[in-house]
């Protein structure tokens, strides 16, 4: 067997504690199912990476945990979806109240074309808060822990695209830690960034997985296998439905896949 | 023998192309021909007094101040009329509304509010304003009859400056909590307000240069001083040179020049203005 | 307010809605309230033709639709009076067919050689030309016709008066040209390339490709522009009340002064008693240019439609 992936996660297990739990969850975009039956437990506090051949539905599967879909006319969600044993998709739950807690950074970095100050408040502004000695207090924690304090604390007043693209995804997760959320949901943050960006961004994720619970997209085998505590491998099936085919600790499903399929991808000797 | 033949089609091709450029001078010399001719004529009656006095001797004298500034006033409120609704529609059009056959009657209404005829914006401004609500012949009646007529026009602006405006920017706010119409608000109205403010401006020249709907509900010809409220009757350029091309004998041709040149100038500045703007947001979004 | 600042871990509560019911309740009335502007252009346009129709209809009480339509007299004051408007649809109908027929073959050429032929920079040059011409006010077009155009045809064609259907239908032609070059060019541009390439490897030259595959590839635009310009010139109103001469007697060649539709009803409704029956049969006309107006934009929205599915993939 040729797999052979540097796994770093040498932290002990994750906690067994879950933080996000799907069960059985289908999704259909009209007519078209795009996930079927998917069941899977998120350790709190830990890096869960999905994996899996483009089109396998992992960007909509991370985006059921925000309800994102929700802005795609025709989806539509069956089975359980939860996060601290609360189903998320209930009709009682406040989509907005959901997405403070349950952020989310996108692959192309999207920051406001407005000044960097404004990014990281955009989130707290919208929740309330006025003053101006707290959001800057905001701002600096904000951008600290995104490790990007040092490189824009004389630049708050410019603007956002003025920035590098690596800088720039870094400020569109310190805007999403303005908000005080429990869980990230990452999708393929690093792709439209190169490798040193990409490292920054890895070693930013490690820190914060110690407070925060991220699960990440990722078409990088190695950035999957350096980050991540745990790793879930989907597949489509015949009918392109996106299944999970394996899920279990980052160091096992790398370097001992149980599953035929997961070998054959994480190897290289599938599409 | 296939050289002739190039020979003869390259002909061809030539008499054609210049029949093309010849449609295209047709479409722009006059044009040039007639601003022009416009400066020329009318620069003799523009004076200091010109803009800022009142017309006397029914027109033939004096200057044109109350009707500049009726002008002014109906531009302002065809655009306080229609802006906000305009915009509003055209944020439910690109936020709010679903692919089902309201959506498609709406927008098939204002393509068709876009060709209705001035002239019967008039009468309706007429019978809904003017006698049904009793503004009588006011500036009110009046601007109200120009933000129906401007209304197809700020919303496709408005629409299609907020369409313009990524989805990224809409998910990156939802994403941490907005909510959709905080979104709205905060990102999606600021970027596309340059958009906004280049059909808002477009509208207001198009309001200034309107004359058939004010002659139906009602501009004076000659009023001795500026309305004092939005009840009263009022003067508007347009009208007024109407009137004193069509209606006054012996009218001076270089006044009716002159109104002509003042109104050409507040309508083409509105418009170069909005042009300006277009290119400049242009410029911003390629340029960084 | 809010749960802010509460920890991670006892937030949970923080997901029912009883905690932002207003929040909730704000962002359904601006919904409502944005839904509402949404409906105005529907609104609107009913509003027009409601009206129209409460004001005009009327008149059919008093004269027969048929004479209405097809009567040729119109004497609003006498006594008894009559209403036929045969006369001012004639004149619409002579006015809108010649400036059609110059505007068209000027329009798309215009059109053609600024898709095709033309330089991008020169193109750049002429298109704000071509919106400057959409800018200027009707009334100013009018007073052209009025002192300029309207001595021109009055000596060339040896006329009486120069004020006639065919001065009034060469400025109108002049107005209708923008949006029929505009929307043309448009449909030009959206004729895929590979067309062009498909006729050029096939040994044509530039002007053959325009005329076999680019012309015909966007006919339907074209058409749809053809009948947005059709439109403006119908509900034309200044340049026509100035330039057209006025006459009431059925036109019988463009060279005579004539009342199209909307020249009429601008120089009668300042003298109309509200309400009576030269008021409601303005409005009558009113309602027949409406129908009129909407059904030509119909018919373009419909064609427009046509040529947009056909390229899309
Ligand atoms: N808005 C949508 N409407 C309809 N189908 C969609 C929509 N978004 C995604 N799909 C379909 O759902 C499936 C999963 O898409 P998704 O974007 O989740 O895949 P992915 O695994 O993230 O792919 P990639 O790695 O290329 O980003 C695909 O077949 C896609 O075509
Ligand atoms: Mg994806």
């Amino acid at each position: 067997m040729s797999v052979n992936y540097e796994v770093l996660s040498n932290r002990a297990a994750p906690t067994s504690e879950t933080k996000l739990k799907t069960e059985k969850v289908n999704l259909f975009y009209g007519t078209f199912q795009a996930l079927r039956n998917i069941s899977l437990d998120v350790p709190k506090q830990a890096i869960t990476a999905i994996i899996g051949p483009s089109g396998c539905g992992k960007s909509s599967f991370l985006r059921l945990f925000n309800r994102m879909n929700d802005l795609i006319i025709g989806a539509r969600v069956a089975g359980a979806v939860e996060i601290d044993d609360i189903d998320i998709y209930d009709k009682d739950v406040d989509v907005v109240e959901l997405r403070k807690r349950v952020g989310m950074v996108f692959q192309k970095p999207n920051p406001f074309p407005m000044s960097v100050f404004e990014n990281v408040v955009f989130g707290p502004r919208r929740h309330g808060k006025t003053n101006r000695h707290e959001l800057a207090g905001i701002v600096e924690q904000s951008l600290r822990q995104a490790a990007l304090w040092d490189e824009v604390k004389d630049k708050l007043g410019q603007s956002a695209l003025a920035l590098s693209g690596g800088q720039q995804q870094r400020l569109c997760i310190a805007r999403v830690l303005a908000v005080e959320p429990e869980v990230i949901l990452m999708d393929e943050p690093c792709s439209a960034l190169d490798p040193i960006a990409t490292l920054r961004i890895e070693d930013l994720m490690r820190n914060l997985s110690d407070d925060y619970t991220i699960v990440i997209v990722t078409h990088n085998m190695q950035q999957a296998a350096r980050v991540s505590d745990m790793a879930a491998f989907l597949m489509m099936e015949e009918d392109r439905a996106g299944t999970l085919v394996e899920y279990g600790p980052t160091s096992q499903l790398f370097t001992n896949p149980k599953d035929k399929r997961t070998e054959d991808y994480i190897t290289g000797r599938f599409g | 023998m296939a050289v002739t033949a190039i020979g003869k089609r390259g002909l061809t091709q030539r008499t054609a192309f210049s029949l093309l450029v010849l449609a295209t001078a047709i479409v722009t010399i006059p044009v040039l021909f007639i601003i022009v001719y416009i400066i020329v004529n009318g620069a003799g009656a523009i004076s200091w007094e010109f803009l800022i006095q009142p017309p006397s001797q029914a027109g033939k004298a004096g200057g044109i101040f109350p009707a500049i500034v009726g002008t002014l006033y109906l531009m302002l409120g065809a655009l306080i009329f229609s802006l906000p609704v305009g915009v509003l529609a055209g944020i439910y059009l690109t936020e709010y509304a679903r692919d089902n056959w309201l959506t498609r009657l709406i927008n098939m209404a204002i393509l068709n509010l876009a060709g209705v005829p001035s002239i019967v914006y008039g009468l309706f401004g007429l019978g809904l304003f003017v006698m049904a609500m009793h503004f009588g012949m006011s500036l009110l009646a009046a601007s109200l009859t120009l933000a129906c007529q401007a209304l197809a026009m700020t919303i496709t602006t408005s629409r299609e400056a907020i369409i313009a405006v990524p989805r990224e920017y809409r998910e990156g706010s939802l994403a941490i909590g907005a909510t959709k119409w905080q979104t709205i608000r905060h990102v999606v109205l600021p970027q596309a307000l340059p958009g906004i403010i280049t059909g808002a401006i477009l509208a207001m020249s198009r309001a200034a240069g309107e004359t058939a709907p004010i002659l139906v509900v009602g501009a004076a010809f000659i009023l001795p001083g500026l309305p004092g409220s939005p009840f009263d009757q009022f003067m508007a350029l347009p009208y007024h040179l109407y009137t004193a091309a069509a209606h006054v004998p012996g009218m001076p041709k270089v006044t009716v020049w002159g109104i002509a040149l003042v109104l050409l100038a507040v309508v083409l500045s509105f418009n170069s203005l909005a042009i300006f703007i277009r290119i400049r947001v242009r410029q911003r979004r390629f340029g960084l | 307010m809010l749960q802010r600042g509460a920890s991670p871990a006892t937030a949970d509560s923080g997901l029912s809605m009883s905690l932002r019911r207003r929040w909730r309740l704000r962002e359904k009335t601006i919904e409502s309230w944005i839904f509402l502007n949404g409906l105005l252009a529907v609104v609107v346009l009913l509003g027009v033709l409601i009206l129209l129709m409460r004001e005009g209809l009327p008149v059919f009480l008093y004269t027969s639709p048929l004479k209405f339509l097809f009567g040729t007299r119109w004497y609003p004051v006498s006594e008894p009076p009559t209403f036929g408007m045969l006369t001012f649809f004639a004149a619409t109908l002579w006015v809108t067919l010649i400036s059609t027929a110059i505007a068209v073959p000027v329009g798309v050429g215009c059109a053609a050689y600024l898709a095709e032929v033309a330089p991008s920079k020169l193109r750049e040059t002429v298109k704000p030309v071509v919106e400057l011409l959409a800018g200027i006010p009707s009334v100013v077009m009018g007073l052209i016709g009025l002192l300029l155009l309207s001595p021109l045809v009055q000596s060339i064609f040896n006329l009486n008066t120069g004020l006639s259907g065919l001065t009034a239908a060469i400025m109108l032609s002049m107005m209708s040209l923008p949006i029929i070059v505009s929307v043309s060019e448009d449909a030009l541009r959206a004729v895929s390339n590979e067309f062009r390439e498909a006729s050029y490897a096939l040994g044509a030259t530039k002007w053959e490709t325009v005329r076999h595959v680019c012309i015909p590839g966007a006919l339907s635009g074209i058409a749809a522009a053809i009948m947005l310009g059709v439109g403006r010139a119908i509900g034309e109103t200044m340049t026509v009340l100035m330039v057209a001469g006025g006459a009431l007697a059925v036109p019988l060649s463009p060279t005579e002064p004539m009342m199209p539709m909307t020249a009429a009803i601008a120089s009668g409704i300042g003298n109309a008693v509200r309400g009576g029956l030269q008021y409601q049969a303005l409005f009558a006309i009113g309602l027949i240019l409406f129908l009129m107006t909407l059904s030509v934009n119909l018919i373009a929205d419909r064609v427009l439609e046509r040529q947009k599915r056909k390229f899309a993939r």
